[in-house]
């Protein structure tokens, strides 16, 4: 832990050496760019810009999530569904998130629903193919304990599926989030009038890296924080019946 | 239809039943075999290892369904001890018996686990137990079900001799006094003799029935004489059976 801290110390100890020789609208250092924080925040336009992005996260995060473990469920119980569903996984998994993003800005329009139906599409792919995985891997012996105890459908899912599901789920989660919210920044530079990547591009049209940091890195701090305090607790805490490991 | 009811005997009637093994090659796994049981009686199958009573036994539970023949079974609930435990291992001993069992009165659930040596395990987790003390969790769960149709694979496989002895007396006075149809996958003979009715020897794969022994009332003391010619009897079909495998294999 100390090692860490002392590592992000020299960090930040090399960054304002660097910015001291450097030219400091291109490199500002910890100094300029912790005021431009404090006035971004003093205004009120730093939490507005963090509060907007974080909602189109939340939502493109929730719809991709659902949809991914739905179809990826239903893929990994069903040799048919799976043959029908993975050529459309295939050609999501390699589209550039870029390519999916300005399709349907255009075909949408330069609106909500489009920016946040294009982040989920991105993760979608991936959390399908995770959540796939789970249900290949359900136990088949627990299965048919269930059907002998004749367990109701809901039952099933609750206490056999879902227990089994969710380390998976918290994995999809984990990496979803962090390419959730890079993908929300992109989206916002092209197509949003407002959060955290409109304010980065209004930053870079006026090349001031200050202020671009000024939003960024609270932003990166926020979502850390949140794969911290939120994310990891619940992957322990939905791995915490396995056996610890003496 | 017109034996339906809990009075309804277990009638089975396996034409044939194949399974593709690892190699892609379809083999016949039963083949021929039939069984009945009247409510409350008890049939014990017994026969060379990798003969098919496992697949048998699913059948018999409607697990697997792809199979010719017909399987009548009695109306009511059914209960099953398989050959692993097959216990959540998210949730306690006790929450593993309440989620199949829901209607378990907690006295009743209190005097099981003690008749089984479980109740200061009640709060622990299937990861921490013994394979033996999980089997038992599994026998406790499948005993609490109060069924028209109990199937035991193997159940006192793991269990030191005293326990395995308890185990039994529990189930045989459990089937007495409820008069449960009970199927038992067992390998040791003398077990079979001490709590079946019936005993169906089977052949080596594919099974079917080669010997059926009646045995009259099993859990009265039978003289120690009568047991031991009933098991020699079983045996004799056993060496039979097996005979034929390494004369046909």
């Amino acid at each position: 832990m100390t090692a860490r801290l002392l590592s992000l110390l020299a960090l930040l100890a090399l960054w304002a050496v660097v910015a001291h020789f450097g030219d400091p609208r291109r490199f500002p250092g910890p100094l300029e760019v912790s005021a431009a924080i404090g006035k971004a925040a003093a205004s009120g336009e730093l939490f507005f810009a963090m509060g907007v992005t974080m909602a189109r996260v939340a939502a493109a995060f929730v719809l991709a999530m659902a949809a991914g473990a739905a179809i990826g469920y239903a893929m990994g119980r069903s040799p048919f569904v799976n043959e029908v569903a993975d050529p459309w996984i295939v050609v999501l998994l390699n589209l550039p998130a870029l390519v999916i993003i300005v399709l349907l800005y255009i075909w949408v329009g330069l609106n909500e629903t489009a920016a946040i139906a294009a982040v989920a599409l991105n993760k979608l792919p991936n959390a399908t193919v995770t959540i796939r995985e789970g249900a290949r891997a359900l136990d088949p012996g627990l299965d048919e304990m269930a059907r002998v105890f004749a367990f109701s459908r809901w039952k099933r899912l609750r206490h056999v599926e879902a227990p089994q599901l969710a380390p998976y789920v918290a994995a999809a989660a984990r990496s979803g989030l962090s390419l959730v919210w890079k993908i929300v920044l992109v989206v916002e530079l092209l197509g949003r009038p407002n959060g955290v990547g409109f304010e980065i591009n209004m930053a870079f049209q006026l090349f001031d890296v200050a202020l671009l940091l000024a939003y960024a890195l609270p932003f990166a701090a926020a979502m850390l924080l949140i794969e911290a305090f939120l994310v990891q607790p619940f992957e322990r805490r939905v791995s915490r019946w396995r056996p610890r490991a003496a | 239809m017109s034996r339906a009811g809990a009075l309804a005997p277990l009638d089975v009637y396996v034409a044939k039943k194949r399974l593709t093994n690892a190699s892609g090659q379809t083999i016949d796994v039963v083949r021929d075999l039939s069984l009945r049981l009247d409510t409350g009686q008890v049939g014990a199958l017994i026969g060379p290892s990798g003969c098919g009573k496992t697949t048998l036994m699913r059948i018999i539970a409607g697990l697997d369904g792809r199979f010719e023949g017909a399987v009548e079974r009695p109306q009511g609930p059914l209960s099953m001890a398989f050959q692993e435990p097959r216990l959540l291992p998210w949730r306690s001993v006790e929450d593993n018996i309440r989620l199949a069992v829901p209607r378990v009165g907690e006295k009743e659930l209190g005097v099981l686990l003690d008749t089984l040596g479980l109740g200061q395990h009640r709060s622990h987790f299937p990861g921490e137990l013994s394979l033996g003390l999980a089997r038992r969790v599994a026998l406790a769960r499948a005993f609490a079900v109060k069924p028209a149709l109990l199937l035991l694979d193997e159940p006192f496989v793991s269990l030191d001799a005293p326990l395995a002895l308890a185990m039994q007396r529990k189930l045989a006075a459990l089937v007495k006094e409820r008069a449960i149809t009970t199927v038992l996958v067992t390998h040791d003979v003398s077990q079979a003799v001490r709590l079946a009715n019936r005993i169906f020897v089977l052949s080596p794969r594919p099974a079917r029935v080669v010997g059926e022994i009646r045995v009259e009332s099993p859990h009265k003391g039978m003289g120690a004489e009568d047991a031991r010619s009933v098991e020699k009897r079983v045996e004799g079909l056993l060496v039979q059976a097996t005979a034929g495998l390494a004369i046909d294999g």
